[in-house]
């Protein structure tokens, strides 16, 4: 088959690989028909997260056509599914509670080791994110063996186009599950950094769950435009400071609520440093962590901060006394994709939720390459690429 | 609150590392080359299960990466093929030294055998999460220091083994599978050779 494989920094390319297949009773194997490249991809692109191996197959947002069901899988050949980003088993404790990315089994035994050195315990897997989430070949290619078939993916009813429901792999109940840690009142007013895929379903789910006001920050003119579609009101931080704009925004009062759906923005998630850390227990400073630094100064007194955003390492200057003195709620997570997919099907079908506004470029698999670059290089028009196999 | 008998101001148990503290040390017995690998885990099952599984030793060469095979010989003897560096294999005869269904099974080998080695198993209930299974591993390594060396570079190294073989029983006992990234049954067969 064809796939997108990681060959370096700023190296990705389609590759003719082995066809996959069931290797486990749980598994089936899924006929691409639509994947996008995220934001977290970039990271990767550019050379930021340790454990890749040159010829990994990449993508964790992916949708398609059932081909085939190992004996223990519930799905059936020929049905429509999403996949969820993460790889979970659906039956071990944490599971139980749906906490899914905190599944106990979702990894390999051997590729836990790094996760539990770095951050105490292993979490779940993840399709196409470096070996550290297990080694999993992704979902830009032709096929997808896809682990767990019986508890992850979510089917999807006839006759619905594809573009619609692939966002529910991972932005869109990423989006929902940051709106969700940020406990949304009636009347709040939220401050939501970054809006980029995640960022832009914040905004939406916030609404949906009562805020009054949302208030988007970013410096993409195009990417502020897409919020204040959605009703937000919006801060261009490259035009106004944004701690005084959303105190004067609140009434001097700060906002409820605030998410940071920016993250480590693929900067200062230095891979020599995330080694070097492991091995030696130092520190080491993301002087791009600003985003949750500003988020958590802004905040008013025993408000709620909701970090949707990807870290990975250590930051320094954390502003841990604001945290406390004003008596601050911080909710976090990868998305327990699995526990939100039904609802937000629901969601979509009933029309509540817009996910195809974001798209901005549909292209070939085959031209992937492409799509990472102009993604990297043109994030003001460029908000998500689809690829298609046999688009062209 | 400190024990008198051992010094200790935590729960913990003796064979987990404390700084300065000599009786974890003297826990293991490393003087003479030995090591000792204790590790806990939580599975979702009931205890009778779990127990029960493991106490057919034919089932641990399916979890237990390095064992090749075991031959049930009668009903405490067993035969263990287990992998080496180099692709080499070592044997020995195994024999149930204790048994509490549902709570402990411990084994040592005879005499003769390649790497002298004894296990022991406990299993406790843990209510709604399952039962906590805690493997002590007492084995004495080829060759000594360079043995461990040679060990620990083919990751063959017990600690590591240990603990990655008790993730992969819990895997099994809770999903009914191992997991694994392999995109088809070739790289899977690569992996387990």
């Amino acid at each position: 088959m064809r796939a997108l494989a990681w060959h370096g920094k700023h190296d990705v390319r389609v590759d003719t690989v082995d066809d996959p297949e069931i290797v486990n009773p749980r598994d089936c194997i899924i006929k691409v028909t639509a994947t996008a490249i995220c934001g977290s991809d970039l990271h990767l692109y550019d050379g930021y997260i340790p454990t890749m191996q040159a010829g990994d197959i990449l993508g964790h947002e992916f949708m398609g056509e059932v081909v085939e069901v190992g004996a223990k899988s519930t799905l059936k050949k020929g049905q429509k599914v999403v996949v969820p980003f993460t790889i979970a088993c659906g039956s071990c404790y944490h599971c139980g509670k749906h906490q899914y990315s905190a599944c106990d089994n979702g990894l390999p035994a051997d590729n836990q080791d790094i996760a539990q050195e770095l951050y105490g315990q292993p979490m779940s897997g993840l399709f196409g994110y470096s070996h550290m989430t297990g080694g999993y070949a992704g979902g830009q290619a032709e096929y997808v063996r896809v682990p767990f078939s019986d508890v992850g993916p979510i089917v999807i009813p006839d006759g619905v186009e594809d573009e619609k429901v692939l966002f529910l792999s991972d932005i869109l109940p990423t989006g929902w599950m940051a709106a969700e840690n940020a406990q949304i009142e009636p009347g709040d007013t939220v401050a939501v950094w970054g809006c980029g895929p995640v960022g832009l379903f914040a905004v939406q789910s916030a609404f949906l769950m009562g805020a009054e006001r949302v208030i988007a920050i970013d410096h993409f003119p195009h990417r502020l435009e897409l919020a204040k579609k959605f009703g937000a009101e919006t801060i261009n931080y490259e035009e106004s400071a944004v701690y005084e704009a959303l105190m004067v925004m609140t009434g001097g009062i700060g906002p409820d609520a605030v998410i940071d759906s920016v993250g480590l923005e693929a900067h200062g998630f230095f891979v020599d440093n995330v080694l070097d850390q492991i091995k030696a227990s130092t520190f080491l400073g993301t002087d791009r962590a600003h985003s949750i630094r500003q988020a958590i100064i802004a905040c008013r007194k025993g408000g709620r901060v909701s970090m949707p955003a990807v870290y990975g390492g250590f930051i320094d200057k954390f502003p841990l006394g604001a945290l406390m003195e004003k008596g601050l709620t911080l909710k976090t997570g990868q998305t327990h994709v699995q526990h939100y997919m039904p609802a937000l099907l629901n969601a979509i079908m009933e029309g509540k939720i817009d996910t195809t506004f974001l798209i901005s470029h549909r292209m070939d698999l085959e031209d992937a390459p492409k799509g990472y670059d102009m993604f990297k290089n043109n994030q003001n028009e460029v908000t998500k690429v689809v690829l298609k196999p046999g688009f062209n | 609150m400190t024990d008198e008998n051992t010094g200790h101001t935590d729960g913990a148990p003796p064979s987990t590392w404390k700084k300065g503290d000599a009786l974890a040390e003297s826990a293991i017995p490393h003087e003479n080359g030995r090591e000792i690998v204790a590790r806990a885990v939580t599975i979702n099952r009931p205890v009778r299960e779990v127990f029960a599984y493991f106490r057919d030793f034919a089932n641990l060469p399916t979890f237990m990466e390095n064992v090749e095979r075991i031959d049930i010989l009668g009903d405490s003897r067993s035969h263990w093929l287990v992998k080496a560096p180099g692709g080499k294999t070592v044997e020995w005869d195994a024999v149930v030294t204790e048994e509490v269904t549902d709570a402990v099974i411990a084994w040592t080998c005879e005499p003769g055998a390649d790497v002298a080695n004894s296990g022991r198993v406990e299993f406790s209930n843990a209510g709604a999460r399952g039962t906590v299974v805690t493997a002590t591993i007492v084995y004495d390594p080829p060759g000594g220091v360079v043995g461990k060396l040679i060990a620990k570079m083919f990751q063959r190294e017990p600690a590591i083994q240990a603990r990655r073989d008790l993730r992969r029983f819990k895997q099994l006992m809770e999903t009914g599978e191992i997991a694994t990234a392999a995109m088809n049954r070739k790289q899977r067969e690569e992996e387990m050779a």
